[in-house]
């Protein structure tokens, strides 16, 4: 291995499965071409929908005149909101499959159809009137707050009047004493953080097949992250339909995720709703234009930040307060705080906290989760602003960091229980790699290109989130006569690799190889339950789960081949497909052969299959928003070496060491491809990606205009996988798939303030952007002279 | 072409001529309309649904083919110029006997495959480098696939990849 990426692991214990840089199990099927996506899919009879979107972004609708549109040869069915049932949804149930009398941003769904041919289906839809009365809009979320502001809702969806337009989701979390904080601090800086909306931007775009059978139950062919809360949903929306059929959803591969597909959306309730009144299976598949517009981005926020030290630099207090647009509707953007404060909290040793978030509604699109879910824009103001105070103090941001780093077994203000803590670890790497010392406060000129050093930490969840009454996951696994493992899991494979994972884990602890392990994801019908593809938790709880099934297989061969083969069982373990005897290898014996013997025993017939549901010993957090939930947290940190062009404003990446507290690696190759995947992903979000909205209505929505960045953008990432196995997570192991995104913007942010000492305080720092603040900085500079 | 299945009129309107090419070997015939695109006729016609349409616009190249040995965008390559012409797909790729192209084995074995959904014509816009140019740069393979998104790896085990496969393919 590379100096570059390799593994700074101590005493680790040697493994044969986990440990391995396996290629992922089913990329034959992708590179080959035959993996099946929700576009690939479809059935006998099958027709296509197609929605009609708002034209307004706020107003009442006065009337829907489909006359035109079912005239389209070839359509089944055109609904509206008015003669379809009412099926709400949503985190607050504030949102409407179809809108009845009002629509509140551009993406509302006003109407839809179902025909013979797409193409039929977009002809129709096109030729859908709509006659509105607008309303008095809202876009700022301030304006939005003011008291005399027209509501966005006027009742809550139990019909109580709304006062005003915030939402009754009071984010408030206190710790310590703020009033010693203060007291006790020599230095502090204050400043405000802006963040703009982005999109999760899939490669294969958001879409689902509906279809009922004749006894009204629905099966729904989706793509979703959370199969067992979407399956509940769309439960409700039958019953809400006056239906009492059941529900199967059945996940096809997954072209991207990111949160994007953590809730469920109008348009699968659409599709619902045309497959029942058609009586014919129903898909509905976005086009791009569709999918930037009329899924949910990253919430937009704005953040103020002061934080206090000591004469030496401690830190004594953290003071966050920070304002949401939530858009028209409520989905998980609205619950993004609650995550927020896990950073704000605990992310260093900060003995004093107040944290305070409101969300407000206005009629600009409704956000959700996605990849980091809230942390990538408060990490941004924290870590920013860390270096802000560390130079007031006239300590090197790295020293700054190190001495307020956390430790292992600590407990943070909000009640989170530290077991494993790589901080410091991260921290070290970041710094030797990037050769700190010798680089930070020394701006390297060349021309008009800069250059400067800045890091950033992160902390996350590492093992689940509790933010659900349930963080499980549940497991089954069976074997036959002939070795052969299915392993059937409630968690989704979404490009991360679970599957891999899962197939290494349960190998590992049957001692069997890869090849003979099956893994069956996303059917409802089969797999157990799980609370969803998110909080990095999947390798976590869901390995947690199947290693725990795993086991009870595990001794269950060994049980019966103690018996069978009269040695003592613990003489006995499994390796290479076979029992292995420690002191008589003449009675070593395929473990086919025992299940075969269990299965065809002349009395107590049996066969090996286990079930295990795996809930984290973790507390959901209370009123107070404190307690441990998460049962382990993650750290990392980045750092990089950017190159300023101070005339054009474009800022180059020219080194970038991305250190990780990982637990244990179970796949080294996969897991660095997680990091370089959300590294990248951070870049676009601190240097190119935003979503343009003018007066509620995406001004940018294809990829021309949205700067996804490119392979010519592909960053020179070191990963370095810091390994020191976890004590609760399998086989050491703690979630990956959120933190390599965290810290990217902080970690630029301050690299650029070390080549050129500007602060840029709002992302994406576009090459524009950066060049305003420059001239703004000589402006000012000019003046004072 | 999309066949009402009632009607059974070819839907839209009716087809303004007959192509005829190649498509990963095989001679086919296809009825198609002036404003198809040659993804369309690959994934409606021929069922070769391993071409994937990420935006529709040529952004993405999620639905790169191989067109007389250029790697295109199938979603906005007009069906009508394909007469005449030879056009490798996914598909294509792999032999009679299964054995999956160098490119395809490097894809998985350096991790540069997650959710998969812009890998078939990564590979395809891969495929088209490597036959002009049988041992890039690394400045060639990131100017090749430049027109190639991915969401999820970063693009670093993707070129990675591209460089084993050429160094297997020049062996």
């Amino acid at each position: 291995m590379s100096k570059s990426t390799m593994d700074t692991s101590q005493k680790l214990t040697p493994l044969v499965e986990v440990g391995r840089s396996r290629p992922k199990t089913d990329a034959g099927e992708k590179t080959s071409g035959r993996t099946q996506y929700i576009h690939d899919f479809s059935m006998p009879r099958m027709l296509y929908g197609k929605i009609k979107y708002s034209d307004r972004a706020n107003a009442r609708i006065v009337s829907i005149d489909t006359s035109e549109a079912s005239a389209v040869p070839g359509v089944k069915a055109v609904i509206t909101g008015g003669d379809v049932p009412e099926i709400r949804f949503g985190f607050l149930k504030d949102n409407l499959a179809l809108k009845k009398d009002r629509v509140r941003q551009y993406r509302d769904e006003v109407a839809a159809v179902a025909a013979t041919s797409p193409e039929a289906a977009a002809a129709a839809a096109a030729k859908i009137k709509v006659e509105y009365e607008d309303l008095p809009p809202l876009f700022d979320p301030e304006e939005a707050m003011a008291e005399d502001a027209p509501l966005v809702h006027e009742t809550d969806p139990r019909g109580k009047e709304a006062k005003d337009n915030r939402l009754r989701l009071p984010w408030k979390f206190e710790a310590g004493d703020m009033k010693e904080g203060e007291k006790g601090s020599a230095y502090v800086a204050e400043g405000e953080y802006e963040a703009g909306w982005v999109t999760h931007c899939c490669m294969g775009t958001s879409g689902c097949v509906a279809t009922f059978d004749p006894s009204d139950n629905l099966t729904i062919y989706s793509n979703t992250q959370i199969p067992s809360l979407a399956k509940s949903d769309f439960q409700e929306a039958l019953k809400a339909m006056g239906l009492d059929g059941a529900v199967r959803v059945v996940n096809m591969a997954i072209g991207g995720g990111f949160g994007s597909k953590l809730d469920t959306y109008a348009y699968e309730y659409i599709a619902i709703l045309l497959a029942h009144r058609t009586r014919r299976p129903v898909k509905l598949i976005f086009d791009r234009e569709e999918e930037f517009e009329a899924t949910s981005p990253r919430q937009p926020v704005k953040i103020k930040v002061r934080q206090g030290c000591d004469q030496e630099g401690n830190l004594t207090f953290r003071d966050i307060s920070m304002l949401l647009d939530n858009g028209a509707y409520t989905s998980w953007g609205a619950t993004t705080p609650t995550v927020m404060m896990m950073p704000v909290s605990s992310l260093y040793r900060v003995p004093n906290i107040r944290f305070q978030a409101t969300c407000v509604y206005t009629n600009n699109t409704y956000a959700q989760a996605m990849r980091g879910y809230g942390t990538p824009q408060v990490t941004f103001a924290i870590e920013s602003n860390l270096d802000e105070l560390a130079e007031q103090v006239g300590l090197d941001p790295y020293e700054m960091r190190m001495k307020n780093a956390n430790v292992p077994n600590e407990t943070t203000p909000q009640g989170f229980q530290v077991t494993t803590c790589g901080h410091k670890r991260c921290l070290e790497e970041v710094a030797e790699r990037l050769d700190w010392s010798s680089r930070r406060g020394r701006p390297q000129k060349r021309g008009a290109k800069v250059r400067g050093v800045g890091m950033a930490s992160l902390l996350h969840v590492g093992g689940g989130a509790k933010i659900y009454k349930s963080d499980g996951c549940g497991t089954l696994i069976k074997m036959d006569d002939q070795g052969w493992v299915d392993v059937y899991s409630g968690s989704m494979e979404i490009g991360q690799g679970l599957e891999t994972i899962l197939k290494q884990i349960v190998a590992e602890t049957l001692g069997c190889r890869v090849e003979a392990v099956n893994v069956i994801l996303g059917d409802t019908d089969v797999c157990p339950w799980d609370v969803g593809v998110h909080a990095s938790r999947s390798t976590f709880v869901a390995g947690n789960s199947a290693l725990r099934a795993a086991e009870l297989v595990r001794d269950q061969i060994l049980d019966t081949a103690a018996s069978t083969l009269s040695v003592p069982r613990d003489d006995l373990s499994l390796r290479e497909d076979t029992v292995v005897c420690k002191n008589d290898s003449d009675k070593n014996t395929p473990i086919a052969k025992v299940a075969r013997r269990a299965h065809f025993a002349s009395a107590g017939n049996t066969m090996f299959m286990a079930a295990n549901f795996y809930e984290p010993d973790t507390e959901l957090l209370g009123e107070d928003f404190k307690g441990n939930f998460s049962r382990t947290y993650a750290w990392g940190c980045h750092g990089v070496e950017v190159e300023v062009d101070t005339e054009t404003g474009k800022v180059d990446i020219i080194r970038y060491i991305a250190a990780h507290d990982v637990g244990r690696a179970i796949n080294p190759m996969l897991l660095k491809g997680q990091i370089y995947g959300a590294a990248l992903m951070g870049v676009g979000y601190a240097l190119t990606e935003e979503m343009i909205y003018q007066e509620g209505r995406l001004l940018n929505p294809n990829f021309r205009d949205y700067k996804i960045l490119t392979a010519m953008d592909t960053l020179p990432v070191e990963p370095v996988i810091i390994e020191d196995p976890d004590t609760d997570g399998p086989y050491g192991a703690k979630g990956i798939g959120e933190p390599g995104l965290v810290p990217t913007a902080p970690a630029i942010a301050n690299a650029v303030y070390d080549a050129l000492g500007i602060r840029l305080n709002r992302v994406p720092m576009k090459p524009e952007q950066v060049l305003e603040a420059i001239f703004r900085n000589q402006g000012r500079e000019i003046e004072e002279r | 072409m999309r066949v009402d299945s009632e009607t059974g009129s070819v839907m839209g309107a009716s087809v303004d001529q007959v192509v005829s090419f190649l498509v990963n070997g095989d001679p086919v015939r296809v009825a198609v309309r002036t404003d198809w695109s040659l993804l369309r006729i690959l994934r409606d016609d021929l069922d070769l649904m391993g071409s994937k349409e990420g935006c529709g616009g040529g952004d993405c190249g999620a639905c790169t083919v191989l067109v007389d040995g250029v790697a295109v965008n199938s979603c906005v390559f007009p069906a009508v110029e394909v007469d005449g012409a030879e056009v490798v797909t996914i598909e294509g790729l792999e032999a009679a006997d299964g054995t999956l192209h160098p490119l395809q084995k490097a894809f998985a074995e350096y991790g540069a495959v997650q959710c998969g959904f812009c890998t078939p014509g990564m590979i395809m816009a891969a495929k088209g480098l490597l036959d002009r140019v049988p041992e890039p740069s690394e400045g060639q393979i990131k100017r090749a696939l430049a027109g190639n998104l991915c969401r999820c790896t970063g693009y670093n085990q993707i070129i990675e990849a591209v460089k084993a496969a050429a160094g297997a393919m020049s062996r």
